[in-house]
Parts: C-alpha cells; sequence; structure tokens
C-alpha cells in the first residue's frame, strides 16, 4: 500500500483488484463547486470511508457513484465498464440511505424483496433470499411488520437487508449510523464490520465520524472542501498525516508552528533534532506521545522540557492535561492514569514522534 | 367552533363572531327547518313536522335523473381533473422548463377566474369546434375548470413526499416507470383522494360554467334553479337539505385527509 499519497493520486491496494476508479471528477451545482477533480480507487472487498465535515463533498461524492447526480467533468469506472452515463437502476451498487429511506406502505418482508421483484425475480426466488437477507441482519421475526412500527436500530438493519438482498459488488452507505443512540452505534459499528468481512462486499461509507472511520475503515479518503486531504490507512493516517488539518481532524494533537535551523526546529520553549531543511515548519505532537517524567529524568534519546500543569480532566484509563510550558504555549498531554497532579513537572517526547505536516 | 363559544375576557369579539356564524348559517337552517314543515315554505314559525317533501321528493323522477347526470359528470371531472392535474403538479415539482413560473400562474388561473369568464371561452370553444351542447360539454367544462385544484392539492401532497424513497427504489432497480407506480403513486394516495372529495363536491354544486354549456339534460343545481323560476317548493328545501348533508361529509373527509397528510411527513 504506497502510504502517505495525498491529493488525488491513484493509490494501488495490494488486496484484490481495483473495483472502482474515480478519475478527475467535478461537481458543480451552479457557480458552487462541490467536489474538485477527485480521483480515487476503491480495491475489490475493502472498507474505504469516505470521511470529512459537512460540506466536504464527501456525500455529493457517494450521490454521483449511486447516480443521483451527474459529475460536471471527469468519469466514474467500475470493473472495466463505465458508470456515470449510467442511469441509477442499470449499477450494480445499492446503497443505505442516512435516514433508511425504507417504503412506509409496505411491509419489511415488502421492503426488502422490492429490489428482486422489479427486476423481475420469480417470487419464490424473491421470498427466500429476502427471508435470507433478513436472517443475515436479524429482523426475519419482523417480516410482516410496517417500517413504522420499528425502532431506529431495526429499519437501519432493514435498510441494509434490502441493500444487500440484490448482492451488489459495492455497498454505498451514506452515514448510516448517525441516526442511533451512542450504544446502538457501537453495536451496529461491529455487526457491519463483521457482516462486510463475512460476504466480502466493498464498503464505501460516508461519515463525518473520525472515530467511526478509524474503528471500521480499511482506508480513509479524508475530503475537505471538495478536494481529497488524505487517503490512507487509519493507522498511517494517524500516525502520519499529511497535514495540519488531518492531524487535527483525526484525532487530537498539538500544532507546533516552528523554525528550522541547522538541523534543529525550536518552538517557543521546545527544542528538538530534525531532519528537516531550515525554513518554518508545522509540526504535529500527539497527546499521547508526550510523557511526563516523575523524579526530573528523561529517558535515552527523548527530548526534554519543563511545564506547568494548568488542568488535568480525568478520562478512566487515561489523563488529559494542559501544561503550560511558556508564554502563551499550551501543550495537550496525555498520560495514564495517574493521582491528582499540580505546578511543574518535566515531560519528554521523543523526536521521531513530531511529525512535519503541511499547512 | 371555537369563535361561537362566548369568552369572557372579549365579549365583544364573541357577539360578533355569533352574528358572523348566525348570518352564515342562518339561512341554511331556516332552508333544513322548513323542509319538515306541512304548510309549505310559507308562515312563521315552522310547524306540522312531517316528511311528506321528502316522500314526494322519491318519487320525482325528474330530480333523480338530475341527480346521476351531476353523479356522472362529478365522477368523469375527478378522473379528468386528476390525470391532468397529477402530470401538471409532476411537472411543476420536478421539471425544470423555460416559462415555468408563467406555467403555474396560468394553471392556477381558473381558481380565481370568475365561472362566467370560464364558461364562455368553453361554449365559445364549443361553438367554434362545432359541438353540440350536451353533458359530455359539461364535463369537460368542469374537468378543465377544475385541473388547477386537482394540481393545488397534489402539488403539495408532491412536495412533502420523501424524495430518498423515490431514489432508493431506482437504486435497488426499478426504471423510473416502474418507481411512478410502485412508489410515487402509493405514497401519494391520499392527496388523490383528497383532491377527488373536494372536485367532487365543487362539480356536483357548479352552475356558472355548467350554465353556458348545459344542453337538454338537467344537472342537479340547474334542475333546481330551473324550478325556481316557478315558486319554491319545499321539495326543493329537501333536495338542498340532502346536498348540503353529503357535501358537508364529503368536505370533512377531504379536510381530515388533508391533516392527516401534513401530519404524517412532518
Amino acid at each position: 500500500m504506497s502510504a502517505s499519497v495525498a491529493n488525488g493520486s491513484h493509490v494501488n491496494v495490494a488486496a484484490g483488484g481495483t473495483l472502482l476508479e474515480v478519475r478527475s471528477v467535478a461537481k458543480k451545482f451552479g457557480a458552487a463547486t462541490v467536489l474538485k477533480n477527485i480521483s480515487l480507487d476503491i480495491a475489490a472487498g475493502e472498507f474505504l470511508t469516505l470521511l470529512g465535515e459537512s460540506g466536504s463533498g464527501k456525500t455529493t461524492l457517494l450521490r454521483l457513484i449511486a447516480g443521483f447526480e451527474a459529475p460536471t467533468s471527469g468519469e466514474i469506472w467500475m470493473s472495466g465498464q463505465r458508470l456515470d452515463t449510467l442511469p441509477p437502476y442499470r449499477r450494480p451498487v445499492n446503497t443505505v440511505f442516512q435516514h433508511y429511506a425504507l417504503f412506509p406502505h409496505m411491509s419489511v418482508q415488502e421492503n426488502v424483496a422490492y429490489g428482486l421483484h422489479v427486476k423481475g425475480t420469480a417470487a419464490g426466488e424473491a421470498t427466500s433470499r429476502a427471508e435470507e437477507a433478513l436472517r443475515m441482519v436479524k429482523m426475519h421475526e419482523f417480516a410482516g411488520a410496517r417500517p413504522a412500527k420499528l425502532s431506529g436500530g431495526q429499519q437501519q438493519r432493514v435498510a441494509l437487508a434490502r441493500a444487500l438482498v440484490n448482492r451488489p459488488q459495492l455497498l454505498l452507505l451514506d452515514e448510516p449510523l448517525s441516526a442511533l443512540d451512542a450504544n446502538l452505534r457501537k453495536q451496529m459499528q461491529s455487526e457491519l464490520k463483521s457482516l462486510q468481512r463475512e460476504l466480502g462486499i466493498t464498503f464505501l461509507f460516508v461519515t463525518h465520524d473520525q472515530e467511526e472511520a478509524m474503528a471500521l475503515s480499511d482506508r480513509i479518503a479524508l475530503l475537505r472542501g471538495g478536494a481529497l486531504e488524505q487517503i490512507a490507512s487509519p493507522r498511517e493516517i494517524y500516525g502520519h498525516p499529511a497535514t495540519a488539518y488531518a492531524a487535527q481532524f483525526i484525532g487530537q494533537t498539538n500544532l507546533l508552528h516552528a523554525d528550522v535551523r541547522g538541523g534543529w526546529a525550536v518552538c517557543g520553549a521546545l527544542r528538538w533534532p530534525t531532519g528537516e531543511a531550515d525554513g518554518p515548519a508545522i509540526f504535529s505532537l500527539r497527546p499521547e506521545v508526550i510523557a511526563c517524567a516523575r523524579g526530573d529524568e528523561a529517558s535515552a534519546g527523548a527530548v526534554a522540557f519543563r511545564g506547568v500543569v494548568r488542568q488535568q480532566l480525568f478520562g478512566g484509563a487515561n489523563e488529559t492535561l494542559e501544561i503550560a510550558c511558556g508564554p502563551e504555549q499550551i501543550l495537550r498531554v496525555r498520560i495514564p492514569a495517574a493521582e491528582p497532579l499540580s505546578g511543574e513537572h518535566t515531560f519528554t517526547f521523543f523526536p521521531a514522534d513530531a511529525i512535519r505536516v503541511r499547512a | 367552533m371555537q369563535a361561537a363559544t362566548p369568552s369572557r375576557r372579549q365579549p365583544a369579539l364573541s357577539a360578533y363572531a355569533m352574528f358572523v356564524f348566525a348570518f352564515i348559517y342562518l339561512p341554511v337552517v331556516v332552508l333544513i327547518a322548513y323542509s319538515f314543515n306541512r304548510d309549505g315554505v310559507g308562515g312563521f314559525p315552522p310547524r306540522h313536522f312531517t316528511l311528506h317533501w321528502y316522500g314526494q321528493l322519491f318519487g320525482d323522477s325528474a330530480i333523480w335523473d338530475a341527480v346521476l347526470n351531476s353523479l356522472l359528470v362529478a365522477a368523469g371531472s375527478v378522473a379528468l381533473a386528476l390525470t391532468l392535474g397529477l402530470l401538471a403538479a409532476l411537472a411543476l415539482d420536478r421539471a425544470s422548463f423555460p416559462g415555468k413560473a408563467l406555467f403555474r400562474r396560468l394553471v392556477l388561473l381558473p381558481l380565481i377566474l370568475p365561472g362566467i369568464i370560464t364558461g364562455l371561452s368553453l361554449l365559445m370553444f364549443a361553438v367554434f369546434v362545432n359541438a353540440p351542447l350536451n353533458l359530455l360539454t359539461v364535463f369537460f367544462g368542469h374537468g378543465t375548470a377544475l385541473i388547477s385544484v386537482a394540481t393545488t392539492e397534489l402539488f403539495a401532497g408532491l412536495q412533502k413526499l420523501d424524495r430518498a424513497q423515490e431514489e432508493a427504489s431506482l437504486d435497488l432497480g426499478a426504471t423510473p416507470w416502474q418507481t411512478f407506480w410502485r412508489i410515487t403513486l402509493p405514497n401519494l394516495k391520499l392527496s388523490l383522494i383528497a383532491a377527488g372529495l373536494l372536485i367532487f363536491t365543487l362539480s356536483m354544486d357548479e352552475i356558472a360554467v355548467t350554465f353556458f354549456l348545459i344542453g337538454r339534460d338537467n344537472t342537479l343545481p340547474m334542475e333546481i334553479w330551473g324550478r325556481l323560476r316557478q315558486g319554491m317548493t319545499p321539495e326543493i328545501n329537501a333536495i338542498s337539505t340532502l346536498i348540503f348533508v353529503v357535501s358537508v361529509a364529503l368536505i370533512s373527509i377531504w379536510y381530515r385527509l388533508r391533516t392527516r397528510t401534513l401530519r404524517d411527513v412532518s
């Protein structure tokens, strides 16, 4: 996997061949440009997440692939077939909608069998496949119920069964968990993930929730203002964010606006060796890579600095500290749960953990 | 009727409201009361309760012919206005075409146009194409004049429709045609019924347009109108009472369906 490739390059994914190719796709609504020249590949069997704030263009990209919108320029290909010129009902993709969009005048069973009926599948086969799909999402006992009688989580499962019954090569999921409460959401996340593994169907998942994206995805495509900010595995994008935006959006970080001179980076009270060229540079320093050194001694190779604990937030397994290490320089530090801290302490980090990011 | 309940705080307003209601409904009450009066429309107060006039009404074949004619015209108008109104509403809701704003106003024009204008223009058209005046011309008159009612109602229904459902249908492999029949239309069911009831009621007691287009076969309002010229009989009161009851029933069903469609989607 070519790792920290950002902004529009094609990405080769080792596992499976390429299923879907988005080639230089742009989308304008009137004068507003919603997507700027996006290119990305999705590998067969992959769980790819489009992550971004509202207005980043993630849902528009999904709708272009589903066929509800046409690209202003660019092409979308799937398994050697051009997709963007086909109407939605001829595309081998299915969608799970944000608010499920179940048909209220049909039973759960009829909802799920709908895709088979309209394609002329024999009634007997349609019934058994619908039942199989409902069993897969543990909703077979509700086959006769109307969608209005179901809870949000149950409707979600039915929507999933309805989209999977057609056995699509690619399943599009448009913020499918956003309407669920926190606990149910966690549970559905894990069920979605295992379902995707079992079926081997490629998932293209849209969310604005970075935790959800990290928990589920093989790769994350981070969108910002209609452009691709970074596309990489969750670990890669967290460990080596390409830009300051990526570093801040995915997880928490300290952005250090440093000045590099003669192999040393300087930012306020902090000074550490670096291989970067001379000049201004931004570094991302995750809160958990900074350690609190009790007894005032630093481990070998680590950079030490003094900081005054300004605030301590207990988070169960860990503590989040806000430390002041100079005038107007506040750093966030995450350490394992400890006793209440106050006053000045020595903090350390390894220079390799300060990741150079683009502005 | 909340306004009719006396309120302690605003006695003047309550009295005014009661006066308005009396002004509207007292004539109807008088009309209904005299349909049960043995001595006909003369004399006050009405006395000697009788169902005689209803009996006479049920034996009056000319009235029932007129009722049948009215029902035929109304049923036809519902079908015509709903079909064309649905197409117009779909165009307004979904299509974008040059002159859409103008089209929208033109479609809704018959709502505000005096019936006499609509009637006269349709009559001139009938004369122009050399069509004989009969129930068919009345049916076309009602049907076209009421398209605007159907369009308004169905457009409101379409606006409330969850478009994601149609997208879901297309996404699952249904063609736009299948989507229309299996998803759009069933979801519009309440709007269609409501619009149909309203059009039916409006057609049943339409006079202005009918007046210009009627041939030999009378509709019910025209029959009543014709008889009134020979003097008022309590039989007219009786048929009017029946019309009133049926109209109120249909309008209340329409109103309830309408509020239900509005509530369902909010």
